[in-house]
């Protein structure tokens, strides 16, 4: 298992049934459709609109890289996508969003995003992901694909331990 | 004003200066096409290219990759190349990614022109 959490007060293990579930393919035309829908979700939930256009951004990424990398831009491969509203007294608004698919399987401490040093095109998306939400855990699902955990809190540094 | 599968590009050669100007999201599906328009460009052996972000409201990582290669080109051809008008959602992408250090970035087309 791989994560990166920025803050390390923030609760990572969903113990209810996701508040929204959307399963889509692996087909490109529905990036924009699946971005808007998060996004427009986040506004709702009370998040900034800094942290909604981050949680956008971080999905699309993903989604981008489960496509491009995951499914060798197959576009008939199921992708799921699960979110919880998170709501915590002292971070304020929160989400969490679970990507799942049925890619092969990749050692979670693979999925590296480059250094940033060395410009050059490819390897920004892992990143980016990671910079902008709060916590970015990558693991496998049994027996195939992979899943990728993303929380997002307004104020992740603060506070006491959250709940979904 | 040209268009390709959703992305609409204008494109102008004044002078020995190209300008490439998108509008729209430039994302996984689009990148590919912004990349052959800056190709087109790069074609004209130009002291200049650039590229007018003003009607971009959205940008990840594709799209960024593209212009990371095309400063690739740009630098190892030795002209250069400009990014107008980054709005903020944009600006945040180049940003994160450290790469607003990188290329040269200019509020306007006017200034970009000078």
């Amino acid at each position: 298992m791989s994560t990166v959490i920025r803050s390390p007060e923030v609760d990572i293990a969903p113990i209810k049934p996701p508040d929204l579930r959307l399963q889509m393919t692996s087909d490109p035309r529905f990036l924009t459709g699946a971005r808007g829908l998060l996004s427009s979700v986040c506004e709702k939930t009370g998040l900034s609109s800094t942290s909604c256009s981050q949680v956008a951004l971080a999905v699309d990424e993903a989604l981008c890289n489960v496509i491009r990398h995951g499914y060798q831009r197959r576009a008939d491969a199921p992708i799921w996508i699960n979110l919880w509203v998170l709501a915590d007294s002292g971070r304020g608004p929160g989400i969490r969003i679970v990507i799942e698919d049925e890619a092969p399987h990749v050692e979670p401490e693979q999925i590296q995003g480059r250094d940033l040093a060395d410009i050059k095109p490819g390897g920004l998306g892992v990143h980016i992901i990671r910079e902008v939400m709060d916590l970015a855990r990558y693991e496998k699902r049994a027996p195939i694909g992979m899943r990728l955990t993303l929380v997002k809190y307004d104020r992740p540094g603060v506070g006491a331990a959250g709940s979904a | 004003m040209a268009e390709q599968s959703g992305l609409q590009v204008r494109y102008e050669e004044i002078g020995k200066t190209v300008v490439v100007t998108p509008q729209g999201e430039i994302a996984y599906t689009e990148a590919p096409q912004l990349r052959q328009w800056i190709r087109k460009a790069q074609d004209t052996r130009p002291e200049r290219i650039i590229v007018d972000l003003s009607g971009v409201g959205y940008m990840n990582t594709p799209g960024v990759a593209t212009l990371v290669e095309a400063l690739q080109i740009a630098k190892k051809n030795k002209y250069r190349l400009v990014l107008v008008g980054l709005n903020s959602s944009v600006r945040a992408v180049f940003e994160v990614a450290r790469l607003h250090t990188v290329f040269e970035i200019v509020e306007t087309r006017d200034a970009a022109l000078k």
